[in-house]
């Protein structure tokens, strides 16, 4: 019988107000049943719809201009081909349907970029339960089509005003909501974050991402690829892209966070320009766990910062924290420059608009193996980049991002105007 | 009367937290143990919360001084986190107004230690502080504790931390003679419930309902059921999470609560005086005769009912 994680290492934990204790008990005895043991036939039934509704397996494409352009074989996982446009659907269908096999009544969720939230939406609706989804002031302004997407699946969305109106105000705010209502209700965490067993069971619904690319891997190379590169906020994309592969020390893993505009940080405005937890933040306890953050000498946590939204948060899952302290992760910083030239590069040279989010794992390749690239990291005869999602929602924020920069490859913007 | 009076169970699980503290859980009892957070429990007690700098340094000391005034036993003083995930609007912007205001963990001991007041206080924060307090490079969660018994802080209550996290704080509180409360919900039973009895002292915090904290118009009725549940547990029992008013604090004690926690309900004067610019002494008056009221219900309280265990 598999156990669940509750540590790795010295992280994770369960870090929540004591109201909450017993949902999550319930919880962890679910996901032993039934995603770890397979009762009742439930991970058949996730199986099934995953790829009935949510169309899997995503493709494992071969990537002719960004191979060409780096001198190694790029291939590109597809997740923004799952429905919804994000990996997400993965972790949020299965915690939907985990919620119905527990009986639950009513579905929250919190999100950043609303693509959590989006796919929150449809699993509701697919699996017939209502549903209300946390999100921040400032991302509900830079994520607009998100919002509507939610709400015309039916789901209700309320807007976080404290703070700076980010991710991490969402999932406070969803987390009182949760402590309110916790005998009837089940919170779709939206990354590998929060208590245990969230990290575990997140990554384990995303980790069918991995187990194809090793299987689309063995038939279009003939083997394992030398690295898997993913962007990572709280890292649920990472971790579904390396999860099969941990055990291979031959496949290098690369998280790509946001670099902001600057790794530097003003303590006094508690303001990191950054989001890049995994570079540069120091242990402590966040929202039910105990990982890496961004905080300031006190202990008060820092606010973040990313072009994207989906990285905008100060905090990371704690299997990566270890992950990394292990040496088995390596965390790249890529800045939001690199990320929007990264944006119109892939969408210009692959025909593929990723989102802000996703491009931070293509800013990685450009920085090492570019034109400019400063060649810090050698890459491996063959690199998988996890696309993370797709950038339809990302269209207004690109523009305007954009616009305030001078970049050599972007298109021009002027059409807009006026 | 012994702690341990109607814990049969105890003995069989001496030692629980792994570490050297079996001298609290299986304690001989308050005068033992020299809590004198227990102590404050003699009579119903009224047990304010105020969040420690809000809205400034000078303006809090007078209104935390003026809740000893009003006839508090213990006060918790709230160390602004910023993530407080236990707690409704009220206490947030109370948070975000003393944060605003440079409150950081050493200036709150550095409050502590100009307040005067002789009431017991008890420092209520998140986990992340404690965590994260001392110098770079030493060990965690001592210092903090260190510093806290050096102010003459006599317990801790941190709502981020259940009690499977809590061994290696509970066992610097052992050492440095603090006592670590917890938090009881509506939800809370069975070996859960246990576990966090084992590990309690000083009093156990219960939770009338479930969800965040603020002021509410009416009280719960989840309150009588946690009780029954806590009643062969002999520590003293504050019912806190909604309670606004003297007529509160007397249905919780007649209830059978030892004593009453009031926050939002004194966080929302300070919020009021601070949006209106009042002065300081009004506020502070406001809050004296509130504290007095809530003070008076639960006396009250004591005297509606016969108290079953004579406390
Ligand atoms: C497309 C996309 N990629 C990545 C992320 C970041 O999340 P995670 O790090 O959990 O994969 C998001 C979050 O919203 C996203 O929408």
């Amino acid at each position: 019988m598999s156990q669940p994680d509750t540590k790795f290492g010295e992280y994770g934990g369960q870090y929540v107000p004591e109201a909450l204790m017993p949902a999550i008990e319930e919880l962890t005895e679910a996901y032993r049943r039934y995603v770890l043991n397979n009762e009742d036939g439930f991970m058949d039934e996730f199986y099934e719809r995953i790829r009935d509704f949510g169309g899997r397996p995503t493709p494992l494409q071969y990537a002719e201009q960004l191979s060409a352009r780096y001198g190694v074989d790029v291939y590109l996982k597809r997740e923004d081909l799952l429905h919804g446009g994000a990996h997400k659907l993965n972790n949020a269908l299965g915690q939907v349907l985990l919620a119905k096999y527990m009986g639950k009544e009513r579905i929250i969720a919190e999100t950043g970029a609303g693509q959590h939230g989006t796919a929150t939406a449809m699993a509701a609706a697919h699996l017939d339960m209502p549903c209300e989804i946390y999100m921040g002031r400032r991302d509900i302004n830079r994520q607009r089509p998100n919002v509507f997407r939610m709400r015309i699946n039916g789901a209700e969305v309320t807007p976080v005003d404290v703070g700076r109106g980010t991710l991490k105000e969402a999932i406070s705010e969803t987390m009182r909501d949760w402590a309110r209502t916790v005998e009837t209700t089940h919170y779709v965490i939206g990354s590998i974050v929060g208590p245990a067993p969230f990290p575990a069971m997140v990554r384990d619904f995303h980790a069918i991402i991995s187990e194809e690319i090793r299987e689309q891997s063995r038939e279009k190379l003939g083997g394992l690829p030398g690295a898997v590169v993913a962007c990572a906020g709280g890292g649920s994309n990472t971790m579904g892209a390396f999860a099969d592969f941990l055990e291979d020390d031959d496949v290098r893993l690369y998280a790509a966070e946001a670099g902001g505009s600057s790794l530097t940080v003003d303590e006094e405005a508690g303001v990191a320009p950054h989001s890049a937890s995994l570079s540069t933040g120091e242990e402590g306890v966040l929202h039910g766990a105990r990982t890496k953050l961004l905080q300031d000498g006190h202990g008060q946590i820092m606010e973040s910062h990313s072009v994207s939204s989906g990285l905008d948060y100060s905090g990371v899952g704690p299997q990566l924290s270890h992950l990394v302290d292990e040496g088995r992760v390596t965390p790249v910083a890529v800045d939001d420059e690199l990320a929007l030239e990264a944006f119109h590069r892939l969408s210009q040279a692959e025909g593929i608009i990723p989102a802000l989010e996703t491009a931070h794992a293509f800013g990685f390749l450009e920085s090492v193996a570019g034109p400019d690239g400063d060649g810090a990291v050698d890459l491996p005869e063959t690199v998988v980049v996890n696309v993370s999602g797709r950038g339809d929602k990302d269209l207004e924020a690109a523009i305007e991002e954009t616009e305030k920069r001078t970049l050599e490859n972007a298109p021009t913007m002027e059409v807009f105007e006026g | 009367m012994s702690r341990d009076g109607e814990r049969t169970e105890s003995a069989a699980s001496a030692d629980p937290r792994g570490t050297d503290g079996s001298e609290r859980a299986d304690a001989d009892g308050p005068d033992a143990s020299g809590s004198t957070l227990e102590a404050a429990f003699d009579e119903p007690a009224f047990v304010p919360y105020l969040a420690a700098g809000d809205p400034d340094f000078e303006s809090s000391l007078e209104y935390v001084e003026a809740l000893a005034a009003g006839g508090a036993d213990v006060i918790e003083l709230g160390l602004p986190f910023s993530e407080p995930i236990a707690e409704g609007p009220t206490i947030q912007q109370a948070v975000v107004r003393s944060l605003e205001a440079g409150m950081t963990p050493e200036r709150f001991f550095e409050f502590v230690d100009a307040l005067d007041v002789e009431v017991p206080l008890v420092c209520m924060t998140y986990y992340n502080l404690i965590y994260q307090f001392g110098p770079a490079g030493s060990e965690p969660v001592r210092p903090f504790v260190e510093r806290a018994a050096a102010a003459g802080i006599e317990g801790l209550v941190v709502p981020d931390l259940p009690a499977e996290e809590a061994d290696l704080l509970r066992g610097y509180c052992d050492e440095l003679g603090l006592d670590l409360v917890f938090i009881v919900a509506p939800t809370t039973a069975g070996d859960r419930l246990h576990r966090m009895m084992e590990r309690v002292s000083g009093y156990v915090y219960v939770q009338a309902r479930l969800g965040v904290t603020g002021a509410r118009d009416d009280l719960s009725d989840s309150t009588e059921g946690t009780l029954e549940r806590l009643e062969g547990y002999d520590v003293p029992k504050a019912v806190g999470f909604g309670i606004s008013t003297g007529e509160h604090a007397e249905a919780v004690v007649a209830a059978g609560a030892d004593g009453v926690i009031v926050g939002s309900a004194l966080v929302d004067i300070v919020a009021r005086g601070h949006e209106n610019d009042e002065p300081a002494e009004a506020v502070a008056a406001e809050l004296e005769s509130l504290s007095r009221e809530l003070k008076a219900g639960a006396v009250a309280g004591a005297k509606r009912t016969p108290r079953p265990e004579g406390t």
